[in-house]
């Protein structure tokens, strides 16, 4: 699903530059459920964002689903990021003047999808995140865990290739948290690829696969036995 | 181009946004307002200035006749020349493109106007419909001579306010009584006010009337035009002495008088005295369009600066819509058609309250120098589309540099 060679990103901090990522080699198959751990500043939230198209790498291949990712135009990497890609973000990102079902048709909005059939989709999903009573409340009304449920909904109503969390229990109590573990292990169970950034052991306990970056690289990379959030909630 | 979905988008943002809809609506409705305002002042301003400086129009030209004092073509000197109706419509006909108002007139001193028991001796005029406009005179009350009453020579009568205040005790009375001037019936159809003081002790009546009861012939003591007017004033003048000296030259022709002689045709050409006036006038338009462009300037940057805010209010939510597939263009199309849709509706709705307010009040200034503020409603109208295009286009490049800001950046953005 992702092969990426060789990846190298630095930024460029006023007359320094900052190498981030230093020679990246990462591989995700389909259905694979991964976390990607480090400190802050070890360039796992850069990997993400690059594997998300919300970045380009300079130098490096990204394949994503046989598709070469490089030197794309804003218009296609739109396309793609709205087709293969669902984002879930530590801050939830929904807009605040929405409500929780106009904020997860939004992707199909942006694929032309007719008004209907939108809220048909959201609904569903949202039924799914169980927050189809929540469905005409906006952002404020929700509390956190609500929030990110409806924020994963939205990610998934564009029916995407891969499932892209950053930090998607930064802002939450562990209460709330495994509660969107749970979420995410059952939406991992139904075959969809997800990539969870976490700088938190119990959350990447909860994952198929561990990876840990530290200055730029991969220092370790792991297949583990999942521990079900199911049992914490 | 129309798209449902893309008028719910933005009609969701708008209502769900009432604060931010509201500001940008009062800055832009409000600009509006005060272009309307300064516009209709600035008018006012120019017709006040105009009003003040002109007794008669500022161009007239007027012709009158005398005793020859050269003799020509075997002609004694010391001939009375009269000039009739004839020669005027003659003029008429050859400059008919360059006259804007004219008038024959025939005067006639020495009679006596009585209402009831009161009297007085007044001049009387007998005069064309334009004599109006030729002595800028402002009807009081009633209607000036017009055309009809020309034709069928009416016995009818405008009558100026210091005559109509000796007469009638309430000169608003005036209209519709009848007085008697050299035992004739006149009916008072109008009550004028004319910026010369002198003249507001005639009495103008059809010409034809006059001419029928007092002249043999169609006799004219004078004849008065106005030229087209001319922006510039060395134009106007060089024209103006052109027109004075052929139509001399043509009478003097008509009535076989030296063409040196100064006294049998004589002409007065008020333009050579109005170089200030001129210049005023052109300072007031300066003045206007000074003002009106000024105005649209910072209208335009108030404009380009709500878009600036919006954009930056806006650009996490852009940043959002860019992560799940929104693309630039969609994003640009989205923010110009809010903003389109808003600076429309407020610039009408300023519009139209800065026309209720001059409407209002132009009724009630009784300044001197400001007469009638009033702003010309297409004018208006295009100043308003240009907000909005300059709206659209100040509100482009904000747009355009939200739409290309990376999606993480602006996700950064708290």
């Amino acid at each position: 699903m992702i092969r990426i060679t060789d990846i190298y990103k630095s930024y460029q901090i006023g007359k320094n530059t900052l190498p981030v990522l230093k020679g990246i080699d990462f591989n995700v198959d389909k259905g694979e459920m991964v976390s990607i751990m480090g400190s802050s500043g070890s360039g796992k939230s850069t990997l993400l964002n690059i594997i998300g198209i919300l970045d380009e790498a300079d130098r490096g291949t990204y394949n994503l689903d046989g598709i070469e990712v490089k030197n794309l135009n804003e218009k296609i990497a739109a396309k793609y990021r709205n087709q293969f890609l669902g984002f879930i973000f530590q801050s939830f990102n929904l807009i605040n003047y929405k409500t929780a079902l106009d904020n997860v048709a939004l992707p199909l909005y942006y694929q032309g999808v007719s008004r209907k059939k939108r809220e048909e989709k959201a609904l569903f999903y949202l039924d799914k995140v169980g927050l189809s009573n929540w469905a005409k409340h906006v952002p404020s009304e929700l509390s956190g865990g609500q929030k990110q449920r409806v924020a994963i909904a939205r990610a998934l109503a564009s029916d995407p290739k891969v499932l892209l969390a950053d930090e998607p229990t930064g802002a939450l109590d562990t209460k709330t948290s495994y509660g969107v573990m749970e979420l995410l292990q059952q939406i991992n169970d139904e075959g969809k690829t997800v990539i969870i950034v976490t700088h938190e052991p119990d959350i990447a306990a909860m994952t198929k696969r561990n990876v840990e970056l530290k200055d730029g690289l991969i220092i370790s990379d792991k297949i583990i036995e999942p521990v079900r959030a199911t049992l914490y909630v | 181009m129309f798209n449902i979905d893309r008028w719910q988008e933005i009609f969701e943002a708008i209502s769900k946004n009432k604060l931010r809809t509201f500001l940008t609506g009062i800055s832009v409705g409000s600009g509006i307002f005060i272009l309307i305002i300064l516009l209709g002042v600035a008018n006012g301003f120019k017709n006040g200035t105009k009003e003040q400086f002109a007794r008669d129009a500022a161009t007239l030209i007027e012709f009158w006749s005398n005793k020859t004092s050269k003799e020509y073509k075997g002609l004694n000197s010391g001939r009375r020349i009269k000039m009739t109706e004839e020669d005027y419509n003659l003029i008429k006909q050859t400059y008919k493109e360059d006259i804007e108002y004219e008038s024959v007139d025939f005067w006639k001193n020495g009679l006596a106007t009585s209402y009831q028991s009161k009297s007085g001796n007044y001049q009387v005029i007998g005069a064309m419909p334009d004599k109006q406009f030729l002595e800028s005179a402002e009807l009081l009350s009633g209607r000036f001579v017009n055309q009809k009453d020309v034709d069928k020579t009416l016995k009818v009568a405008v009558i100026g306010i210091e005559v109509a205040k000796e007469l009638f005790t309430n000169y608003k009375t005036a209209v519709g009584k009848y007085i008697t001037t050299g035992n004739v019936n006149y009916k008072v159809i109008g009550v004028f006010l004319d910026p010369n003081e002198r003249e507001n002790t005639r009495l103008y009546v059809p010409y034809s009337t006059l001419t029928q009861l007092y002249a043999s012939v169609n006799w004219g003591s004078g004849f008065v035009f106005t030229l087209e007017p001319e922006e510039n004033y060395d134009i106007a003048l060089a024209k103006s002495e052109a027109f004075a000296n052929q139509v001399k030259s043509k009478l003097q022709q008509i009535h076989k008088v030296h063409p040196d002689d100064v006294t049998a045709i004589r002409h007065f050409n008020a333009v050579e005295g109005s170089k200030e006036i001129y210049q005023l006038i052109l300072g007031m338009k300066l003045f206007f369009w000074a003002v009106g462009i000024l105005t649209l300037i910072a209208g335009v940057v108030g404009v380009g600066n709500i878009m600036l805010i919006i954009v930056k209010e806006r650009t996490k939510e852009i940043g959002i819509r860019k992560a799940l597939g929104a693309q630039p263009k969609t994003i640009i199309a989205m923010i110009l058609h809010e903003a389109i849709f808003i600076t429309s509706i407020s610039g009408v709705i300023g519009l139209l309250f800065g026309f209720t307010v001059l409407e209002f009040i132009g009724g009630q200034i009784k300044t001197e120098f400001i007469l009638n503020p009033k702003v010309d409603f297409s004018i208006a109208i295009s100043t308003v589309i240009l907000l909005v295009i300059a709206g659209v286009v100040a509100g482009y490049f904000p747009a355009k540099y939200a739409a290309k800001i990376k999606p993480i950046i602006a996700l950064r953005d708290e």
